[in-house]
């Protein structure tokens, strides 16, 4: 079981400071490492990679399916790309490229997709990725990982670093909700217990995860005992991990900050119809497009809170023969 | 290993490359000919002699790239690697065949010598800017070789490409334009418009010209004047005729990609080994 902190508060770290610091680490420590932009070096804070790194880091300017074809490229060289835009650029508007010139061409690059879901906030509907990871999840072979605070994006970008293949990080920019202690090590591929129940599990991960949290302390006040897994991988999803909560628990509540048709609710679904099935309700993006707004507001507007979990959860409790 | 420069020397292996693609083709029933036929100078001259390879080695670290964006004009890059030894000449009778390593689109986890996998078109384009970057970012000398369609060049990520790597400075990139006037469709200029590729590249900040793409003499001072400009990209634009030296290729409009009948093909394989004895004459 994971141990997490004893309280959730907002982190005075954003994620992409753990971006910056990572991306330079490995590139001090490793000269194949570059790191390519699409012109938004400044919201994630790496402009500075530039004059320290002149041939590695690298703006590409407002160009994606260029940008990924040259990670391509020298990866085939045998350097060690990463490639960051705002998850929609990072998904949708460079999905043949990602494809044909990455994955079918068994080349080598971590794609960084910042902004998840409602995050992008007053971006609005237009910046607001709700189909990123099953862009990746419909590629063979890629990876598909969201990361949910800082201490899991540090020990993701560890792991990813040497990883071959296709690689895709959803995270949202700013600053969230401090789940896991610094230091805490993840291995991609494996979701993480947090909490440990017998009447429903709550499967979640990136913002969701905090929400999982509070709706199994909501449940408890009920008398209702949950488990709660933090399944940050969805592709290769854990299904060994899900098929024995289905097993202990009878019943699963899925929740993700993306379109729930083609996202980790389904993957869930999916496996526990083919294990050992029991009743799967989904909180997630209800095949909606996004629209503009607070996060707090679209939060309440897409039902990503914890009090949807907790109805959904009664709902699957309900549903069990 | 040993260079050739000798143009009448290179004719053979251009005719070579041609009579070897086209039976190929032969092989297959059809084939993306017209495509295939119009590079056939360009592949000689540089496999010929212009770029640093190893056959024997195909992963050699420092050997010059070459990355064929056209995709589909795979076949006679195929016959070039074999007759450079980088497999048997044999086994381009098994082109499109299942479990083949010569996919009608070039693949670099299938055939020695193939240094990238292309097919949906632009995308080789930004591949081939990603190894000469990665060279310039390495300190390493290796040149990178890219040859992009006309037809191709419809597509927005050539353009993306273009302006990466005149930014770049990436002088140890050669980006060559397959001028061969048509597309799938028809005709480039009624489908997309008037070509002006050496403008269009000059525009983006490139060393462009334009030579006759099957003149081989032409094709190599080409390619002497490029390198002597430094802290650009290079452009030579091929000017081309679709599916040059196959008669069938060249009776035919629409001749991208043909499905042969059989004495149509003979004949144009017939006709290419006329063409080969004759620069072979000319060599002795």
């Amino acid at each position: 079981m994971y141990k997490i902190l004893d309280e959730l508060n907002k982190d005075k770290r954003a994620i992409r400071d753990i971006v910056r610091d990572k991306l330079m680490e490995q590139m001090q420590a490793d000269e194949r490492v570059c790191y390519l932009d699409a012109d938004l070096m400044n919201c994630i804070g790496t402009r500075k990679l530039v004059p320290m790194f002149p041939d590695r880091a690298i703006n590409c300017g407002i160009a994606e399916a260029n940008m990924v074809g040259v990670a391509a490229g020298m990866s085939a060289a045998g350097m060690i790309p990463y490639c960051h835009s705002f998850g929609i650029f990072a998904s949708r508007r460079v999905m043949d490229q990602v494809f044909m010139s990455v994955a079918y061409a068994k080349l080598n690059v971590r794609v960084l997709g910042s902004d998840a879901g409602v995050t992008a906030a007053l971006n609005g509907g237009t910046h607001m990725p709700f189909e990123d990871m099953a862009v990746y999840l419909a590629i063979p072979q890629a990876v598909a990982i969201e990361a949910c605070d800082c201490a899991q994006m540090a020990s993701i970008m560890d792991q990813v670093k040497d990883m071959q293949g296709l690689i895709y990080i959803r995270f949202m920019r700013k600053n969230p909700v401090a789940v896991y202690p610094d230091g805490t090590e993840f291995k991609v591929g494996r979701g993480c217990v947090l909490r440990d129940g017998d009447d429903v599990t709550l499967i979640s991960s990136g913002i969701m995860v905090a929400e999982a949290i509070k709706a199994a302390d909501l449940l408890a006040a009920e008398g209702i005992s949950a488990r709660v897994v933090d399944m940050f991988t969805w592709k290769p999803i854990d299904a060994q991990l899900i098929e024995e909560s289905a097993r202990k628990t009878g019943a699963i509540v899925t929740a993700e900050n993306h379109n729930f048709l083609s996202g980790l609710g389904v993957q869930v679904a999916n496996t526990v119809s083919e294990t050992y099935p029991v009743p799967v309700r989904r909180v997630g993006i209800a095949d909606e497009f996004g629209e503009v707004g607070p996060e707090d507001y679209l939060r309440e507007r897409f039902d990503l809170t914890a009090a949807h979990i907790v109805r959904e959860a009664k709902k699957a409790i309900s549903m069990k023969r | 290993m040993k260079k050739t420069a000798d143009p009448k020397a290179l004719r053979v292996f251009a005719e070579e490359i041609r009579v070897a693609t086209l039976e190929e083709f032969d092989a297959l029933g059809l084939g993306h000919v017209g495509g295939a036929m119009s590079i056939v100078e360009t592949l000689a001259v540089l496999y010929g002699g212009e770029m640093n390879i190893d056959p024997k080695n195909p992963q050699w670290e420092d050997r010059d790239r070459f990355v064929l964006s056209k995709g589909h004009a795979g076949p006679s890059v195929y016959a070039t690697l074999a007759l450079k030894g980088y497999f048997p000449v044999e086994q381009l009778a098994t082109l499109n065949r299942p479990h083949t390593d010569l996919p009608s689109h070039t693949d670099r986890n299938h055939t020695p010598g193939i240094d990238m996998t292309t097919g949906s078109l632009g995308q080789g384009a930004s591949t081939a800017a990603g190894l000469a970057m990665a060279a310039k970012a390495m300190h390493k000398d290796y040149r990178t070789f890219l040859i992009v369609g006309d037809g191709e060049s419809n597509e927005g990520q050539v353009w993306e490409m273009a302006q990466f790597a005149a930014h770049q400075k990436l002088d140890n990139l050669v980006l060559f334009v397959d001028w061969n006037k048509k597309q799938l469709d028809g005709m480039l200029e009624d489908i997309s418009g008037d070509a002006n590729f050496e403008q269009k590249f000059a525009a983006f900040g490139w060393d462009a010209q334009t030579v006759n793409g099957h003149d081989i003499p032409a094709i190599q001072a080409a390619l002497a004047r490029a390198f002597a400009v430094k802290g650009k990209p290079h452009c030579i634009v091929l000017d081309t005729i679709k599916g040059h030296g196959c008669d069938i290729a060249e009776r035919t409009a629409d001749n991208h990609s043909i499905t042969f009948k059989k004495e149509d093909i003979l004949h144009s394989i017939e006709l290419a080994k006329d063409v080969l004895a004759k620069a072979k004459a000319e060599v002795e």
